[in-house]
C-alpha cells in the first residue's frame, strides 16, 4: 500500500496540494455539497426575486416561518442518526400547541407555567413512545404512527373541533417578539447587530483554534485555503444576515432560541460521550451494546428529547399563529425528515450531522418562501420540494459509493 | 498445460491509497493457485477487480482469461464466463433453503414459475459432488459454517465454474471441515477445474496448491512453484520481507492466584428454550496465567463467554461467577466492563465494529470515559489513542481517519482488539483472535498476549487452531456439545490429546 497523498512535496508541490485538495473535496464532498446547494439556492432566488428574498423583511420572516421546522430537525437528526424514525412529531406540535391554548385560553393558566407543563407532556409523550422502541424494540415506524393517529385525534378532541384564540399578548412575543436594544441603535437595532458580529467573531476565533491544536497534532488535513474561504464565508454571511435584521426589528427572540439549541446540541452530538453512543448504536448496534453502551436508554432519551423539541415547536408554532387550530402541524413531520435527510443523514442511521439537518430545513424554507414569492403555485411547489429531496440522496448515495 | 488467465500490470487506487501497483498474475488451466501475502496486501482487491466487483475503468492493466482481454463490468459478466468467487464473508440468505440458495438469482423456472422438483433433484445432484449429506428443503441458518462454505460451492458448480476463487474459505473452518474443503478442491483439480485460493493458513497452501503467488505492499513480490517442493519458511520469507524465526514468542509465565471462577455456569439457547448450549461448565483462570479453550464449532465457547460478559447471548442463564472470591455482577456489558472483564468477538463486522465510522472512532469505542472529560470528548486525546494502537499492532490503513469498512480483513480484526486493549481489562477473554491474521501478525497480537499476562492479567483465548493454543497458553480447557470435557496443562498436552478427548466424549451424554 502506497499513500499517495504523502508524495515527496518538494517534487512538485503544486500539483501535490491540488491533489492534495482534490482528494480532499472527494471525501467531503456530501459536507460541503449541502452549503454550496444552500448558497447556490439563495443566490437563484434572490436573483429570480428580483432582490426580494433578502429584503430585510423577509430574510427575518424566513427565519420565523421555519423555526418550529428547524428546531424539530434537531430532535430528528438524533432519532435518525440512533437508527429511527418519529413520524409523530406533527401530531405531536398540534397536540402541544392546543394543551398551550386551553390551559391559557379557557383555563387562565399562567403562560410560563403552561409553557413549562407543555415541555414536560412532550417530554412524557417521547417517552411512552420511545419506552416501546427501546425496551420492548417494537419498529420506531409503528409506534410513532401509531402516536401520530392518537395525538392527531386528541388534538381534535382537546380543541373540539374548534380553533381556540388569541393567546395573552407576553405569549406571542415568543415568536414575534425581537429583542430589546439596550444600546439604543438609531433606525436599527445596534445590540442585535453587536450580538450577531460578536457570535460570528467567536466562531470565527473557535475555529482558527481548533485549526491550531490540530496541527499542533498533525491531524489538519483541510487544506488552508478551503478552510480560510469556508470560515470567511461563514463569518461574512453571519455579519452581513444580523446586519439586514437589525435593519429591520432586530434578531427575533426565536432566532435566538434557534441558536442556542443548534450550538447546544451540535456540541451534544459531536463532542460529548452521549453523542458519541448515539451514533454508534445507529451505525452498529450489536457493535454498540458489546462494547457496553446501554442502548436502550439512549435510544428512550433521544425519544424523550425528540418530544420536548416538538412540544417547544408546537408552543412557537401557536404563538405566531395565535390560535390553536385541528390542523396544526399537519404532515410536518415530512418536512423535517425531508430537511435531515437532505442534510446528509443515512436512513440506515449513524450518519448526519445538526448542523447539516439545519442547512436541509433552510434550504425547504428558502425554496418555499422563493416559490412562493414567484407565485409558483402550492401543486408545483411540492413537486419541486420532492424532487429537490430525492436529489438530494442520490446525491448522498452516489458520492458515498464512489469515494 | 495451457494458461487460463493473465492479470497484466493490474493498478488500482482508493482515495489515498494504492491497493494495487502493476500486479501480474498468470494462472494454468487446472491448476490450485494461491495468493498470499500479509494483511492488507491487496489479495481480496486483487480478486475483486478479477472478478468484476470493481469494474473494467475503475483499475488499469488487462485481464486476459481464455486467450481474450476481457472487459468485466459486474459479476454477472465474469460468471458468465465460469469466474466464480466466494468472498472472505459469506453471501448465504441464512433463512432460505440450501436449494433456493444454490439456485438463487438462477432458478429453475419455466416463465418465471419455480420448478421445485427441478431444483431439489439438481440441487441434491450438486450436494452429492460437494459431499454434503442435508436435505435440499434445510435452512441455511439450521447447518453449521463448514457446511454453510460447501453450499457456497455447490452454487459456484450449478454455474459451470471454470475458475472457482476462494477467498479466506477456511478461516472460520475447524480442521476436520478445512480438511475436507481441501479434498474437494483436489477433486476438482482432477476433473480440471481451475482454482484460485487465498489463505493465511500456510500448512493447507503447502498442500494443496501447484504454484504460489506472493503479494507484500499491493505488488506481486514472487512466484513460487511448489512441484519441487516448498517449505512454510520460503513463503513467510516472501510475505513478510524477512525469514521468521519462531512462530511463538518464548514466555516465562508468573502464575499468581485465581481472578475469575465461574461454577457451574449454564444457558439456554434463546429461541430453542429447552436447549442447553452451555451445560454446566466450571472452570478459573489465575493472573499472569493464559488459558486456552479449545473445541470443535459449536462446543459452545462462544456462548460461554458472551453470556459470561454481560450475558450478552442466550436465555435462563444460571450459575455463578466470583472475582477475587466475591460475587462479581456481570448482569449487563457495562457492569462486566467495570468488573474488569472485555471481551473481543469472533465475528467483527456483526459484533465488532461500526463500520462506517473511522479507526479513530471505533478504538475508544469501549472506554470512552477514558478520553473524555466529564462526558466531553477530547479529540487530541482520541487520535492520540487511535495512533497509539495503530502503531503498536501494525494497523495497515491510509491514516486513523480510514473506515473501518475499507480496511482489509485481518486488519478489521485488529481494530476490534485494539478497542479491548484500550479497555485495559483484567480478565481478557479473546475468541478467535487470530482469524484471518498474517503470520506476521500473529506474532505480533501474540507478543500482546504474552506481554498482558506477564502484567498480571489474566487471558482466556477460544480459538480453533490447536497449535496455537499449544504455543501460547498455559493451561487448556476442552469443550464440545456445551460441557466442559477436559482440562490439561499445556505442557502435557498436544493435539492427539485433546482430539481424542473430545472424540471420546461426543454423544456420551446420550
Ligand atoms: N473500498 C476501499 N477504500 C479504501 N481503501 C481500501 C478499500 N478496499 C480496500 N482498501 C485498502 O486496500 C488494501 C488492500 O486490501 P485487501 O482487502 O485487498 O487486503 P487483503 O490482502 O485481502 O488482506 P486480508 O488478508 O487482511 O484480508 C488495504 O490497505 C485496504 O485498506
Ligand atoms: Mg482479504
Amino acid at each position: 500500500m502506497t499513500q499517495t497523498t504523502t508524495n515527496p512535496e518538494h517534487v512538485e508541490p503544486q500539483r501535490s496540494v491540488l491533489r492534495h485538495s482534490l482528494g480532499f473535496i472527494r471525501h467531503h464532498i456530501r459536507e460541503y455539497g449541502i452549503l454550496f446547494a444552500l448558497i447556490a439556492i439563495m443566490a437563484f432566488f434572490q436573483i429570480a426575486t428580483g432582490g426580494i428574498l433578502l429584503k430585510p423583511v423577509n430574510l427575518t420572516n424566513l427565519i420565523l416561518q421555519n423555526s418550529y421546522i428547524i428546531i424539530m430537525a434537531i430532535g430528528m437528526l438524533l432519532v435518525i442518526v440512533a437508527g429511527h424514525i418519529d413520524l409523530s412529531v406533527g401530531s405531536v406540535l398540534g397536540f402541544v400547541g392546543a394543551l398551550a391554548a386551553v390551559m391559557i385560553v379557557h383555563w387562565g393558566v399562567n403562560y410560563w407555567v403552561a409553557g413549562i407543563i407543555c415541555l414536560g407532556v412532550g417530554a412524557v409523550i417521547g417517552m411512552l413512545q420511545g419506552f416501546w422502541i427501546a425496551y420492548y424494540k417494537i419498529p420506531s415506524f409503528i409506534v410513532t404512527l401509531a402516536g401520530m393517529l392518537v395525538f392527531k385525534g386528541l388534538t381534535l378532541w382537546l380543541l373540539a373541533g374548534q380553533s381556540v384564540g388569541p393567546f395573552p399578548a407576553k405569549f406571542q412575543l415568543i415568536a414575534s417578539g425581537f429583542i430589546p436594544d439596550p444600546l439604543g441603535g438609531d433606525g436599527m437595532n445596534l445590540f442585535s447587530f453587536v450580538l450577531g458580529v460578536a457570535v460570528a467573531a467567536i466562531l470565527l476565533l473557535m475555529a482558527v483554534r481548533t485549526r491550531r491544536h490540530q496541527a499542533r497534532s498533525g491531524v489538519a488535513d483541510e487544506p488552508f485555503a478551503f478552510f480560510a474561504i469556508k470560515n470567511a464565508l461563514i463569518f461574512t454571511a453571519l455579519v452581513y444576515m444580523s446586519w439586514l435584521m437589525a435593519d429591520f426589528r432586530g434578531l427575533p427572540n426565536v432566532f435566538i432560541v434557534m441558536a442556542l439549541l443548534i450550538a447546544v446540541y451540535s456540541f451534544i452530538a459531536s463532542r460529548t460521550t452521549v453523542g458519541r453512543r448515539i451514533y454508534a448504536i445507529g451505525g452498529n448496534e450489536k457493535a454498540a451494546r458489546l462494547s457496553g453502551i446501554n442502548s436502550a436508554r439512549l435510544t428512550f432519551f433521544t425519544f424523550a428529547n425528540m418530544g420536548m423539541l416538538a412540544a417547544l415547536a408546537g408552543l412557537v408554532f401557536a404563538a405566531r399563529l395565535n390560535t390553536a387550530t385541528p390542523k396544526a402541524g399537519l404532515a410536518f413531520e415530512l418536512d423535517v425528515i425531508a430537511a435531515v435527510f437532505i442534510g446528509g443523514a443515512s436512513m440506515s442511521g449513524g450518519v448526519g450531522t445538526i448542523v447539516g439537518a439545519v442547512v436541509g430545513a433552510f434550504i425547504m424554507g428558502v425554496m418555499n418562501n422563493g416559490m412562493s414569492i414567484l407565485g409558483i403555485g402550492i401543486d408545483w411547489q411540492q413537486v419541486i420540494k420532492g424532487l429537490v429531496l430525492l436529489a438530494a440522496v442520490i446525491f448522498d448515495v452516489m458520492s458515498k459509493k464512489k469515494g | 498445460m495451457a494458461t487460463i488467465l493473465e492479470m497484466r500490470g493490474i493498478t488500482k487506487e482508493f482515495p489515498g491509497v494504492k491497493a494495487l501497483d502493476t500486479v501480474n498474475l498468470s494462472v494454468e488451466e487446472g491448476e490450485i493457485h494461491a495468493l498470499v501475502g500479509e494483511n492488507g496486501a491487496g489479495k481480496s482487491t486483487l480478486m475483486k477487480v478479477l472478478s468484476g466487483v470493481y469494474p473494467h475503468g475503475s483499475y488499469s492493466g488487462d485481464i486476459v482469461y481464455d486467450g481474450e482481454v476481457q472487459a468485466f463490468r459486474n459479476i454477472a459478466d465474469s460468471e458468465r464466463q465460469g469466474i466464480i468467487i466466494i468472498h472472505q464473508e459469506l453471501a448465504l440468505v441464512p433463512l432460505l433453503s440450501i436449494a433456493e440458495n444454490i439456485f438463487l438469482g438462477n432458478e429453475r423456472a419455466e416463465r418465471g414459475i419455480i420448478d421445485w422438483r427441478e431444483t431439489n433433484r439438481r440441487a441434491t445432484e450438486l450436494l452429492a459432488r460437494v459431499g454434503l449429506a442435508e436435505r435440499p428443503e434445510t435452512r441455511v441458518d439450521d447447518i453449521g459454517l463448514g457446511k454453510q462454505q460447501l453450499v457456497e460451492i455447490a452454487k459456484a458448480l450449478s454455474k459451470n465454474v471454470r475458475l472457482l476463487i476462494l477467498d479466506e474459505p477456511t478461516s472460520s473452518l475447524n480442521e476436520t471441515d478445512s480438511e475436507k474443503l481441501l479434498e474437494l478442491l483436489m477433486e476438482f483439480r482432477r476433473k480440471g477445474i481451475t482454482s484460485i485460493l487465498i489463505s493465511h493458513k500456510l500448512n493447507e497452501i503447502s498442500k494443496v496448491a501447484d504454484t504460489i503467488t506472493v503479494l507484500r505492499d499491493g505488488s506481486a513480490v514472487s512466484r513460487l512453484d511448489c512441484s519441487s517442493g516448498i517449505s512454510e519458511g520460503d513463503i513467510i520469507r516472501d510475505m513478510v520481507g524477512r525469514s521468521l524465526e519462531d512462530r511463538y514468542p518464548p514466555r516465562a509465565p508468573e502464575i499468581g492466584g485465581v481472578i475469575l471462577e465461574v461454577r457451574d455456569w449454564t444457558v439456554h439457547h434463546p429461541i430453542h428454550a429447552d436447549r442447553k448450549v452451555v451445560d454446566g461448565v466450571s472452570f478459573n483462570v489465575r493472573r499472569g496465567e493464559v488459558l486456552g479453550f479449545a473445541g470443535l464449532m459449536g462446543a459452545g465457547r462462544t456462548e460461554l463467554a458472551m453470556s459470561l460478559f454481560g450475558r450478552s447471548w442466550g436465555r435462563d442463564i444460571s450459575g455463578q461467577a466470583l472475582i477475587d472470591g466475591a460475587p462479581a455482577d456481570l448482569s449487563t456489558v457495562r457492569r462486566a466492563v467495570n468488573a474488569g472483564l472485555a471481551y473481543a468477538t469472533e465475528d467483527r463486522k456483526t459484533y465488532g465494529l461500526v463500520l462506517d465510522d473511522t479507526i479513530r472512532r471505533n478504538v475508544p469505542l469501549a472506554n470512552l470515559e477514558a478520553i473524555a472529560d466529564t462526558m466531553v470528548v477530547d479529540r487530541h486525546k482520541e487520535a492520540e489513542v487511535a495512533e497509539r494502537y495503530r502503531k503498536r499492532l501494525a494497523i495497515k490503513c491510509s491514516s486513523i481517519e480510514q473506515e473501518t469498512v475499507n480496511l482489509s480483513g485481518g486488519n478489521q480484526q485488529k481494530v476490534v482488539l485494539a478497542k479491548w486493549l484500550f479497555a485495559d481489562p483484567d480478565i481478557l477473554i479473546l475468541d478467535e483472535p487470530t482469524r484471518g491474521i498474517d503470520v506476521g501478525a500473529k506474532f505480533e497480537i501474540y507478543t500482546v498476549i504474552r506481554d498482558l499476562a506477564m502484567a498480571g492479567k489474566a487471558i482466556i483465548v477460544i480459538s480453533s487452531e490447536m497449535p496455537e493454543l499449544l504455543g501460547i497458553t498455559d493451561r487448556i480447557c476442552v469443550m464440545n456439545e456445551g460441557r466442559l470435557v477436559g482440562e490439561m496443562a499445556t505442557a502435557e498436552a498436544s493435539q492427539e490429546r485433546i482430539m481424542s478427548t473430545i472424540i471420546r466424549s461426543t454423544g456420551d451424554r446420550r
